[in-house]
C-alpha cells in the first residue's frame, strides 16, 4: 500500500513541477494514438460502411474476419510490422523503423480493425428499409451513405472511443517498433515498462496513473458528447 | 462492388496522405544511428550522458534500443543495427568469429556480485569465489534467481554454473524470471533468494530492496563492456560512418574520463571502469 | 396538358426471388392524376411492385417506361427518383427535428435555403404540424411521426407518390384521421399516388382504381365499387368483403337471368348458365334486408329467403347478423333496426335481396 501512495505522491511531484520529460512522453502517447485513431476512422468508418451496405458471396465471412481483426493482439500487430520496416525488409526502404511514425502505423493497424467492426455492426442496426426511404428522398449512393453514416453516428463514435482507447493503452507493438527511445518514441506505456523493469515502481505508478488520467479525460469528453444526443 | 471501390478510393487516399505527412515529418530528422544495447547499460544511465553529448557533437541521431545482448547481436547478425555496445564475450567472440562484426573494442568495465538476503542462510558471505558460493547455494537447494533471458548477466551467470560443473536447469530452487535486472532484483528481495548482479543496477536500488551483497571481487565476476561496428560489407545499408564515429567516440580519452567519474556523486564511488586500449590480460581475465 | 398522360408503363415485369418467383405483372398502366390502390393479403407482391416502380428494386425481366423513357436496368438513376416519392410503413425519420426531417428530401436536391424553409413551412401546415416543427424526430408519437414522414415527401413536390401500407402501424383513430387529411391533400395537390394496404376500406375511400393483387399477380384491376361489387373470383370476394359466396347449381336460365337452387332455396340473378351447371355467385351483406314478416307483394325485391337467425356478432357502428337459410348468410344490420325488430338468436325472419345485388362470379362443369 505504501508503495501505491508513494507512486501517487511521486505523480503529483512530477505534474506540478511540470517535469519536461513526463510532458513530453504524455504529449507523444497523445500525439501517436490520435493521429493513429484519426487515420483508423477514416479508413475504419468508410471501408466498414460499405461492407455493410455491399451485398456479395463471401460477405458473411469477410465480416467476421473482421470481427476477428477486433481481436488481433497488439503484440503480434508489432511484430509483423517490424519485421516488414526492418532496413532489409521489404518495407525498409521507408526508413521508419524506431520513429514515431511506425508506432502510428503500427497503432493504426490495431485501431482500423475495431472502428471497422462496430462500424460494420452500426450500420447493420439502422432500419433495413432507411437505406431505401433515403434513396426514395432522391439521393444519390453518396449522398445515401453520407447520410447513413450521419444517422449511426452515436455508435460511431462510440467505435473510436473504443480505437482509441485500445492503442493508447498498448504497449507491445509500440516497444516493438518504436524501440521506446529517450525523448523520441518513449511514450506512457513503453516508460511504465521501462521504469517497472528498473525496479523505480514509485515512478512507473506515477506513469500509470497520468495514463489513467489522460485515458479518463479522453473517454469523459467523447461520452459527454455521446450521451447528450441520446435518445430518450 | 464498382461503387465499393469508387467510394472506397477518396478516403483510403486521404489516409493515406496523412500517413505520408506524418512520416515525412519523422523523416525530417538527420542522419540516424541504431545502436544496440543492453537494458543494464541503459538502466545505469551512462548512455543518458554520453548520447546526448556524442549527438551535439557529431550530428547524428542516434536510436539507441535497449535489449538482452543476445537480441542486440541478433540484430547485428541481421544488419538491423550499426554497431553494438554489449557484455557477453563468449558470445562476442562467436558474433565476431562468424564476420558479423569488425573492429570489437574494449570500453569499460564494472562488476558483478551475488546478492541475497541480510540472514544468508546458505553461508556465502566473505567467500572469495563465485563458483564456490553458487556451489553452496546449489547444496543447501536455497532460492537463486535467474535472468533468463539471453543478456549479459544471463550469460555470465550461466558460466558461473558451468565453471562450477553444476546444471540446476530444472531444479525447483532455481527460478528464471525472464525480467530485466531491476525487476529480477525487486524479485529476489521479495521471496528472499540469492541472484547475480550488475553492481550498478544494485546500487541504484538498494535503498529499497534489502538485499546485502554477499560475495564480490572475484575476477570471474568482472563485467567486460565492448563496442562491436556491425559488419558493413555484409549489409550494405549499415550507417558504417556513424558506427564508426561512435566507436571512436567511446574510446576517446574525453570520454573515457567521463565514464571514469559517472555515478561518484550519486554512490560515491564510480560505477565504470574506463578500458579503452588496455590489453584484456591486464584486467585478470 | 393531357389530363391522362401515362406517367408509368409497365411490360411483362417479373422479379425472381430465391428461386420464386414473387411478381409477374403482364401490364400496368399509371395515369396522371389517378390514383391507384394495391389490395391483397401478406405476401401478395405489392412491396415488391412498388420498389420496381420506385427503381429501388431491379425486375428480372420486363420493363418500366416512364413518359416513355425506358427506367428498369438503370441502377443508379436518381434523376429518375427524383421525380417521386415514398412512404413505408415505419415512419423512417431522420435523428433530427421535424423541420430538418422535411427538408430532407430538399437539402439533397441543392435547393437554396430560403426556398427550403417556406416549402418545408407549407408542407408542415398542410399537414397540420407546424407546432412541431423544431420538436425532436425520436419524441414524437406514432401519427406525428408518420405525418412528419408524409410531409417529408410531399415536401419535394414529387410527381408520384408510392405509399406503402403508411397507416398499417397506426390505432384506429389516428389513421382515419390521417385517411382523410391525405385524401384532402392528394386531391389538393393532384398528386399521382399508388397505395397499397391490406385495408379495403381505405383503398376505397383514397382510391379511383383499385388493383387486387394474389401471389404476385394482379387478379382484378377497376374502379373500387366495381371491384367490390363484382369481384373476379372467390380470392376477390373474400378480400374485398364479399362475406357470402355461395354455391349452387342452375336450374334455368331466360332474359339474361338465371335461376339459381342452393339448399331448397331458388335464387334469381342476372346471368347465363345451363340448365345442372355449377353456379357460383356472391352478395355483399349491405345488400340483405331483414323483415320479421314476409315482405311479399310489398316490394319488388325478387329474392325473398326464410330464415332463423344463428348469431348476432356487434360490429361498432352495425351488426353482423348470422342467418341460417339453410345456407349460411350474412347481413348487417344498425344497432337500431336491431331494436326495432327485436331481434334476436332463433327469431324467424324474412331475408330479402334484389336480383341485381347478386353477382355471378362464374359457373362451372355440368353436374349431375
Amino acid at each position: 500500500m505504501e508503495l501505491i501512495f508513494e507512486g501517487i505522491a511521486k505523480a503529483v511531484a512530477l505534474l506540478a513541477s511540470l517535469d519536461p520529460e513526463v510532458l513530453k512522453i504524455t504529449w507523444l502517447s497523445l500525439k501517436v494514438s490520435g493521429i493513429a485513431t484519426f487515420i483508423s476512422l477514416l479508413l475504419g468508418i468508410s471501408s466498414g460502411t460499405l461492407l455493410a451496405l455491399a451485398d456479395f458471396p463471401g460477405k458473411r465471412l469477410l465480416v467476421s474476419i473482421v470481427n476477428t481483426g477486433m481481436g488481433l493482439p497488439p503484440v503480434v500487430v508489432g511484430l509483423f510490422v517490424t519485421i516488414f520496416l526492418w532496413r532489409n525488409g521489404p518495407f525498409g526502404f521507408l526508413d521508419i523503423l524506431y520513429t514515431p511514425a511506425a508506432m502510428i502505423l503500427a497503432q493504426a493497424v490495431i485501431a482500423t480493425p475495431i472502428v471497422m467492426g462496430i462500424t460494420v455492426a452500426s450500420i447493420q442496426n439502422l432500419p433495413p428499409n432507411l437505406k431505401l426511404q433515403i434513396l426514395a428522398l432522391g439521393a444519390t449512393r453518396w449522398q445515401m451513405v453520407r447520410i447513413l453514416i450521419k444517422e449511426a453516428r452515436l455508435p460511431l463514435l462510440a467505435g473510436v472511443m473504443a480505437g482509441f482507447g485500445g492503442v493508447i493503452s498498448e504497449v507491445g507493438a509500440s516497444i516493438m517498433v518504436g524501440g521506446n527511445i529517450k525523448g523520441y518514441t518513449r511514450v506512457l506505456t513503453t516508460a511504465t515498462v521501462m521504469e517497472t523493469g528498473r525496479g523505480n515502481f514509485d515512478v512507473a505508478i506515477a506513469l500509470s496513473l497520468i495514463l489513467l488520467v489522460v485515458c479518463f479525460g479522453i473517454n469523459y469528453i467523447l461520452t459527454r458528447i455521446q450521451q447528450r444526443e441520446r435518445p430518450r | 462492388m464498382k461503387g465499393l471501390k469508387r467510394a472506397f478510393s477518396p478516403l483510403v487516399i486521404a489516409a493515406v496522405l496523412v500517413f505520408l505527412g506524418v512520416t515525412a515529418l519523422a523523416g525530417a530528422s538527420p542522419k540516424s544511428v541504431i545502436l544496440a544495447t543492453t537494458t543494464s547499460t541503459q538502466d545505469s544511465g551512462l548512455l543518458d550522458v554520453l548520447i546526448p553529448l556524442f549527438e551535439k557533437e557529431s550530428g547524428y541521431f542516434v536510436k539507441t534500443i535497449a535489449v538482452g545482448s543476445g537480441q542486440a547481436m541478433a540484430m547485428g547478425k541481421k544488419g538491423e543495427a550499426d554497431v553494438l555496445l554489449v557484455h557477453s564475450p563468449d558470445a562476442e567472440k562467436k558474433f565476431m568469429a562468424e564476420g558479423d562484426g569488425v573492429n570489437r573494442r574494449l570500453i569499460m568495465h564494472n562488476d558483478f556480485v551475488i546478492v541475497g538476503p541480510a540472514s544468508d542462510p546458505a553461508r556465502i558471505r566473505g567467500v572469495k569465489t563465485s563458483v564456490d558460493a553458487v556451489k553452496r547455494i546449489s547444496q543447501a537447494g536455497l532460492l537463486f534467481l535467474s535472468r533468463g533471458d539471453n543478456s549479459g548477466t544471463h550469460a555470465k551467470e550461466k558460466g558461473l554454473w558451468k565453471a562450477a560443473g553444476l546444471n540446476p536447469e530444472g531444479e525447483k530452487w532455481y527460478q528464471q524470471t525472464g525480467l530485466g535486472m531491476g525487476q529480477t532484483l525487486n524479485v529476489a528481495a521479495e521471496k528472499k533468494g540469492y541472484t547475480l548482479t550488475d553492481r550498478g543496477t544494485y546500487l541504484t536500488l538498494r535503498k529499497t530492496l534489502g538485499l546485502d551483497i554477499l560475495v564480490e571481487g572475484d575476477p570471474l565476476l568482472l563485467n567486460i563492456y565492448h563496442v562491436i561496428e556491425v559488419n558493413p560489407g555484409r549489409w550494405p545499408k549499415v550507417n558504417s560512418a556513424g558506427a564508426r564515429a561512435f566507436a571512436d567516440f567511446l574510446v576517446s580519452k574525453k570520454v573515457q574520463a567521463i565514464i571514469g567519474t559517472f555515478g561518484t556523486d550519486k554512490f560515491g564511488a564510480p560505477l565504470f571502469f574506463p578500458d579503452a586500449g588496455k590489453k584484456p590480460e591486464t584486467l585478470g581475465l | 396538358m393531357n389530363a391522362d398522360a401515362t406517367l408509368l408503363e409497365v411490360r411483362d415485369l417479373t422479379v425472381v426471388r430465391g428461386g420464386v418467383q414473387v411478381l409477374d405483372i403482364p401490364s400496368l398502366v399509371l395515369r396522371e392524376n389517378e390514383v391507384l390502390s394495391l389490395i391483397g393479403p401478406n405476401g401478395a407482391g405489392k412491396s415488391t411492385l412498388l420498389l420496381t416502380l420506385a427503381n429501388l428494386l431491379q425486375p428480372t425481366t420486363g420493363e418500366i417506361r416512364y413518359r416513355g423513357y425506358v427506367i428498369t436496368g438503370n441502377r443508379s438513376s436518381h434523376v429518375y427518383r427524383r421525380r417521386l416519392a415514398m412512404v413505408f410503413q415505419e415512419p423512417l425519420l431522420f435523428d433530427a427535428t421535424v423541420f430538418e426531417n422535411v427538408a430532407a428530401g430538399l437539402r439533397i436536391r441543392g435547393i437554396a435555403r430560403d426556398e427550403i424553409r417556406d416549402r418545408v413551412m407549407t408542407t408542415l401546415g398542410l399537414f397540420n404540424i407546424l407546432h412541431l416543427a423544431d420538436r425532436s424526430a425520436r419524441k414524437l408519437s406514432g401519427g406525428e411521426a408518420q405525418r412528419t414522414s408524409l410531409a417529408r415527401a410531399f415536401a419535394i413536390q414529387p410527381e408520384m407518390i408510392f405509399l406503402d401500407e403508411p397507416f398499417a402501424s397506426l390505432d384506429p383513430p389516428t389513421r382515419l384521421g390521417l385517411t382523410e387529411d391525405l385524401e384532402r391533400i392528394l386531391q389538393k395537390t393532384g398528386t399521382t399516388a399508388i397505395l397499397a394496404t391490406h385495408d379495403q376500406l381505405e383503398a376505397l375511400s383514397l382510391s379511383d382504381r383499385m388493383a387486387v393483387m394474389n401471389g404476385g399477380r394482379i387478379v382484378q384491376s377497376g374502379a373500387p365499387v366495381e371491384v367490390m361489387n363484382r369481384p373476379a373470383d372467390e380470392f376477390v370476394a373474400s378480400f374485398v368483403g364479399m362475406e357470402n359466396v355461395l354455391r349452387g347449381n342452375a336450374v334455368s336460365s331466360s332474359a339474361g337471368f338465371l335461376l339459381a337452387r342452393i339448399a331448397e332455396q331458388s335464387i334469381e340473378l342476372p346471368g347465363v348458365a345451363e340448365a345442372g351447371e355449377e353456379v357460383v355467385f356472391c352478395i355483399r351483406p349491405e345488400h340483405v334486408t331483414i323483415t320479421t314478416i314476409n315482405p311479399g307483394d310489398t316490394t319488388s325485391t325478387r329474392n325473398i329467403i326464410p330464415a332463423s337467425i344463428r348469431k348476432i356478432v356487434p360490429m361498432g357502428a352495425f351488426h353482423r347478423v348470422h342467418l341460417d337459410c339453410g345456407f349460411p348468410l350474412v347481413a348487417y344490420l344498425t344497432s337500431q333496426s336491431l331494436g326495432t325488430l327485436h331481434l334476436e338468436e332463433g327469431t324467424r325472419v324474412f331475408a330479402s335481396f334484389k336480383a341485381t345485388a347478386v353477382h355471378l362470379i362464374r359457373t362451372g362443369h355440368r353436374t349431375c
